[in-house]
This record gives structure tokens, sequence and C-alpha cells, in this order.
């Protein structure tokens, strides 16, 4: 057997001075000649543990196989059985905790690049077009209620066994936080609408500008001959810290100046219609994957400079390494253990800084991180003139609190059992709408978990496709 | 697409227009409004739904012309379609079963007042209409909520019909003459709104507005709409439009609304000089 290569290949990237003024992905993807010698890193367990690690249970070593055999259209088939975003999962999973993470060769070298393999597969048979028949099933019908990784997944899925699925989402355009969420340096939107259409070439009908909840509701849903439906509304309204000064012109949620930029195309205001202000100097609060996003688009978008405020330390930070990585090489400062305080006001409802209190690590508190505690007399300004802020999301409440019966958890989450079944027969739900704002991957196992369920159901009442 | 049915000018710078929109229709209530995106790559911007016809299937929107997206939508004709109608949004207001109830409407907020005057009166609520304008020409839909009305009057800034003065004028002049008011409904620009609760707050007569920030998504998502309301921040679009009047910060709400007025101004000058492009 050959020596392994103890590192991985690294995948070529745009250069951090050029791109921290441009909306062009960032990573570029391997050449062949890179994906060839990747491959030949995995070593095909007997036992693949990286496949445990992928919540929809891609066929990792199989499709490695496949490339190894110089078979890249073979391989994307195999990933296409289980997953149907693989271009999306390929850029955006985080493999270091999951398949990378439980890869044989982790425990003496670098883990197979199975994300970047993956993502190549994709790329490389959407280049040169996924030639898929498209397919008019003739089963049940079941609604999907979200056009986010959750719910594609769920209909995607469900279309596979046969059903005749309706996907309703509410914005103009489907792919949920694919679209407005995550930026085009990141996740090119050619490549989710790409996906997207394969989705479609299931079956899967979609209909957008639906806002299910208001009209339709989901009663009226199962009332039409919607078998079931599965609700996969995603994460709702932004927090915000109630700290003065929050409603200042000049103060976003992550969401609003993501939407703004990545959905509506303000970054080409006013070609494009809808715009978005960003002043010289910007903080975003925050220091998940969300916030490096929102950062990063400040630079692209025209702010001198921009900075993370965080009340932790880099140690609790939830973004992706290779996202922090990303942001430090384009000039993102980072200032931790530093809890904003409130928001000035220049005297005409603008903000002019950012008060802010020095932290220092105290005891652990209950999520097992330690507790930032003020350091007395600390206060000092940042002066900036944008506040995003970027400390999650809590549920939309438009579907839940339309749909009688449905139990929600304190914080407004919808309930499910470990299938993703509710409270309310025929309806499931999966994705941050139920978990809270987590990851793509994570909600698209949900969807795919759901979808399996809402086929062994119906079959149980000999409802389901053939049933 | 969403198809125009209908068109009238109201006034030179007001279109009527009936939408082809039947979810939105079937499920629409007084108070509710919509997301509109007229066309490629254009915004979202809500509107307030000004009628509806659940067996017909259409929605009625009222547009006035201030910007470049109001514009394009306004030169849409019979038989052209509206990219986008999303909706119904928000909650719908809730109305009094009973008792004495003015209704008051400046410029284009005049409209959305027809549906909820019709609900009132189908419950045998005594409904009181007060709508004004800068002068005659721009009073819009006299007729049509005066049918729906037990009482109707009009205020021009200029007198050229009706009382001279403001609505809030004619409501102060109610009022002083002793009415019974149990609840007043103001929709209209912010600043009128805000005029309306001031004058029935010494009275503590119960007063609903329908705030209209600048939203993206209008569904929950992205926060843009918060609108102070009794100290704490609420969201428009899921937990309003309506609030307490009483309880709104209309000096923040209208500061608010101007943000992005050095962009909506550059927009319109870009589309100006390129010749408005449709």
């Amino acid at each position: 057997m050959p020596k392994i290569r103890p590192e991985r290949l690294t995948m070529p990237v745009q250069d951090p001075k050029e791109r921290r003024r441009n909306f062009r992905e960032v990573a570029l993807g391997f050449t062949p000649e890179l994906a060839r010698e990747e491959a030949e890193r995995c070593i095909q367990c007997k036992n693949p543990f990286c496949e445990d690690g992928c919540p929809v249970h891609v066929p990792i070593r199989e499709f490695i196989d496949l490339l190894q055999r110089d078979d890249p259209q073979g391989a994307l088939a195999a990933i296409l059985r289980t997953n149907a975003l693989p271009a999306v999962c390929g850029r955006v999973c985080p493999q270091e905790d999951q398949c990378e993470k439980l890869c044989v060769l982790a425990k003496r070298y670098q883990p197979v690049a199975i994300g970047r393999l993956e993502r190549y597969v994709a790329d490389l048979a959407r280049d040169a077009g996924r030639a898929v028949a498209p397919r008019r099933p003739r089963g049940p019908r079941v609604a999907v209620v979200g056009g986010g990784p959750a719910g594609l997944t769920a209909a995607g899925t469900l279309a596979g066994f046969g059903y005749r699925v309706t996907l309703f989402e509410a914005l103009h355009t489907v792919g949920g936080v694919l679209m407005y969420g995550i930026p085009e340096f990141r996740l090119p939107k050619d490549i989710v609408r790409a996906e997207v259409e394969g989705i479609q070439a299931l079956g899967v009908e979609i209909r957008t500008d639906a806002v299910v909840g208001q009209s339709p509701t989901v009663d009226e849903l199962l009332e039409e001959g919607y078998e079931a439906v599965f609700l996969g509304t995603g994460a709702g309204l932004p927090r915000f810290l109630h700290i003065p000064g929050e409603n200042l012109d000049g103060v976003y949620s992550a969401n609003e100046f993501l939407t703004r930029v990545n959905l509506m195309g303000a970054w080409r205001f006013p070609e494009w219609d809808t715009p978005v202000r960003v002043g010289r100097r910007v903080a975003v609060i925050g220091a998940g994957n969300t916030a490096m996003d929102a950062v990063r688009t400040a630079l692209r978008v025209g702010a001198e400079e921009a900075m993370i405020v965080y009340r932790r330390s880099p140690a609790e930070m939830t973004a992706r390494h290779e996202e922090y990585e990303h942001a430090v090489e384009e000039g993102v400062q980072f200032r931790f253990l530093t809890n904003p305080q409130r928001i000035l006001d220049d005297g005409e409802g603008r903000v002019r800084g950012l008060e802010v209190l020095t932290m220092e690590l105290g005891e652990p508190d209950r999520s097992g991180r330690c507790r930032p505690v003020p350091v007395a007399g600390s206060e000092h300004v940042l002066a900036v003139d944008t506040v995003i802020l970027a400390l999650g999301t809590s549920p939309n409440p438009v579907v839940s609190r339309s749909l009688e019966g449905l139990e929600v958890a304190e914080w407004g989450g919808i309930r499910t059992d470990e299938h993703g079944a509710t409270s309310r027969l025929r309806v499931y739900a999966g994705g941050d709408a139920v978990t809270g704002a987590a990851t793509v991957i994570l909600a698209m196992g949900a969807g795919k978990r759901a979808a399996q369920a809402i086929h062994r159901d119906l079959a149980q009442r000999g409802e389901a496709v053939g049933g | 697409m969403f198809k125009i049915l209908h068109k009238r000018l109201l006034t030179g710078v007001t279109k009527l227009f009936v939408v082809e929109a039947p979810l939105v229709a079937r499920r629409a209530q007084p108070g509710q409004f919509l997301i509109v995106r007229v066309r490629e790559p254009g915004e979202r911007i809500p509107l307030t739904i000004a009628d509806y016809d659940r067996s017909a299937g259409t929605v009625t929107i009222v547009v006035q012309e201030v910007g470049k997206t109001t514009r394009l939508l306004g030169a849409l004709e019979e038989g052209e379609a509206i990219l986008d109608v999303v909706g119904p949004l928000g909650r719908p207001a809730e109305l009094p079963e009973t008792g004495r109830v003015v209704l008051v409407g400046g410029g284009f907020g005049v409209a959305p007042l027809l549906p909820k005057a019709r609900a009132l009166k189908e419950r045998g609520v005594h409904v009181t209409s007060v709508i004004g304008a800068r002068n005659a020409d721009l009073v819009i839909l006299e007729e049509e909520l005066g049918a729906r009305s037990d009482r109707m009057l009009v205020a021009t800034d200029d007198g050229s019909r009706g009382r001279k003065g403001l609505v809030t004028d004619v409501l102060r002049d109610l009022l002083d003459a002793g009415e019974v008011v149990d609840e007043v409904i103001a929709i209209g620009p912010m600043i009128m709104m805000q005029a309306v609760a001031e004058a029935t707050r010494p009275a503590g007569i119960r007063t609903l507005v329908s705030v209209n920030p600048i939203m993206v998504d209008g569904t929950g998502m992205c926060g843009a709409c918060r609108v102070t309301v009794g100290g704490q921040t609420r969201f428009a679009c899921v937990d309003g439009p309506i609030f307490d009047g009483h309880a709104v910060d209309f000096a923040e709400a209208i500061r608010r609304g101007r943000m992005y007025r050095a962009e909506e101004q550059e927009a319109l000058r870009v589309w100006e000089a390129a010749g408005c492009p449709r």
C-alpha cells in the first residue's frame, strides 16, 4: 500500500486582498488533479465511521471509491441517493464536526477532505449538465411548508418515494437561508437554483408567495386532500439585546442586513431596487456563522472597517474555524470579551458609537462555557456608525398560532417526537422551527427523517404510495 | 404573476387596482396587509389591503406614487400583472361589536378604511367616517366610504371641500360637541395618526392606528419593521400592523420611516435619468 499523504490537499482560494471587495466565491474548488489526489488518501475502511457522522448518511466510502476509479458521474449518483443538495453541503456543512471528525486518518493525520470532494463531484456534474428525466409522481399528495434546507430535503425525499409534493414558500424565491442568509461569496445563488431545479425534476411542485398559516392554513391543506403536512418554517424573528439605541438608524439584525444584500441584491443598488446602508465602520455583535457572514458582507458592500464584538473569548465562538480564518484574512477585526452596553445616538437618530464593557472569564455556566464577567470601570466607546446584531432568532409565530392543537415549547419551537411527528395527526416538523437556529445539514437530516416517518405512518394507514 | 383586472385613477398620483389573488382574498380580513414586488429585480413593499372580494378571488390595493417602486406600480395597466403579491399578512383588526366608532383616514389611508367600515356596519356599529386631503381634487373614495358609513365628514386644508382644516379638527369638533365616541380607528400618514392619538388621549378613547414601517420580507424574519409600543419592541409584520395609538412611539416610527430617504431619492433620480424604463 502506498504511503498516505498526512496532509489533506489545499483548496485554492481567491486572494484575500481581492475578495474582501467582491462577491465572487472565496473557495475555488478542487481541480481534477487535486480531487484525484485527495480521493487517493481515503483508505476505504471496512467500517466507514465517517458515514455515521453524516446527518443524511451520504455513502461516503462508495462515492470516494468511485472517484478513485475516475467515475465522478457514478460518485454523484451515489451521493444523490441520500442527499439532494450536494453542492450546497459540500460548501456549508461543518464537516470538521461531522464526517471528517470520525475519519480514521484523523487519529494520526489530517482527515480526508470529504466536504471538498463532495463539492467537486457536485460541481463537475452540474457543469456537465445533470441529465435527469423529469418525473411525474402519481402517489398521494403531501404538502411541505418552507423551501429551506429542511423543506427541500423533505420534498425531495417524499417525491423520491412517489408522493405528489407541493412545496409552499413564503418568499418570492425558494431556498430559505441558502438564498437570504448565506452570502453569494460562500454559496453562489446559481448553485442553489441548480439544486432546486434538481428537486423540481423529481416532480416537486413549488408555489412561492404562499404564507402557510395566513393563507392557506395547515387545516385547509389537510381538508384539501394533502395526506400529510411537513412544517419546515425555519428560524423566525431576530433576537435583540434590549439595550438602549437598538432602534436607531444604522442598527440592523443580521437577518435584515443579509436579506437585503443576498435575497434582494442590495449590493447592486440602484440598478436593483432594494438599498442597504453601511457606514464607514461596522460592528457586528455575535460570533456565530451568521455573524461571520454579516461582517464579511459589510466589507464587500463598502465598509472601511468591520469588526466582530463578542462578549466571550475565542474558545467559545460558535463559527466554523474556516469562516473565522477567512474573516481574519480579509481584515476583519475581533474584539473578544467585549460586551455591548448601549448604542449611542448622534443627536439625529443615527448611530455614532457602541458603548462596551470589557469582560473577563469566570466560572463555567450551564452550557459549560466560561461565563464572562464585567471588569469594573472598563466602559469605553467603539466609534462605529453601523451596528449589526447576530444573536440568533426565535421561532416564527405565524404557523404555530394558526394551528390549533400544535404543541410548542416554552421558547416557541414546535414540539416533535424523534421522527418529526408533532402533536397534531398528519402534521410533521423539522429544522430550525423545531431546534432553534442550527445548521443546514441538521435541518436536512430532520427533513429526511420526517419524510421517512410520513411514508411509514401513511403506510400504516394504508395511504402510502402503492398502499 | 398576479393579474390586474381593474384600474382606477383616484387622483393624479393615487391609483386603485383590483388584482386577481385568490389565496389572499380567501382569508383576508380588515386590517391586514400585502407585500408586493412589481417586477424583477424589485424591492418588496408593504401595502394595506384596501378591500377584498372572496367570491371573485380579488384584492384591492391603493397606491400613492411617491418613489420609483410606487411609480412603476402605478404605471401598470389593466391586463398587466404584478410579479409578486403575498398575503394576507399581519393580524386582523380587533373591531368592536357594538357602540359608536369614528374612522379617520388621511391621504390614501382612506382606502383601507373600506373593509373596516363594511365589517362594522354588518355588526350594527354606528360608523362616522372622517376623511381629509389637501384639496377637493385629492379627496378619495368619499362616495364608497360614505355608502358604508352612517355619517361622512370631510376636511380639506384649503376648504375646497367640507370643513377647512385637518381631520383632527373635525374629530375635535365632534368630541367638543359632547359626541359619544367609543373607539377611533385612524389610518394615514404617521404624523396624522399621531395627531389623532393626541386628540383622543385626554378623553381616554381607545384609538387604533395602522403603522406602515419599512419592511423587507414582511413575514416575521428580518425585524426591519420594529416599532416601540408601550416601551416594548414589537414587529409590525407579525404583531401588528394595528397597535394602540396611545402607546406607539410615533417620533421613532416617523424617523425610522425616513431612514432610506437619500437612497429613495437616488433610485428615483437614476431611474428618471434613464428615461423611467418599465
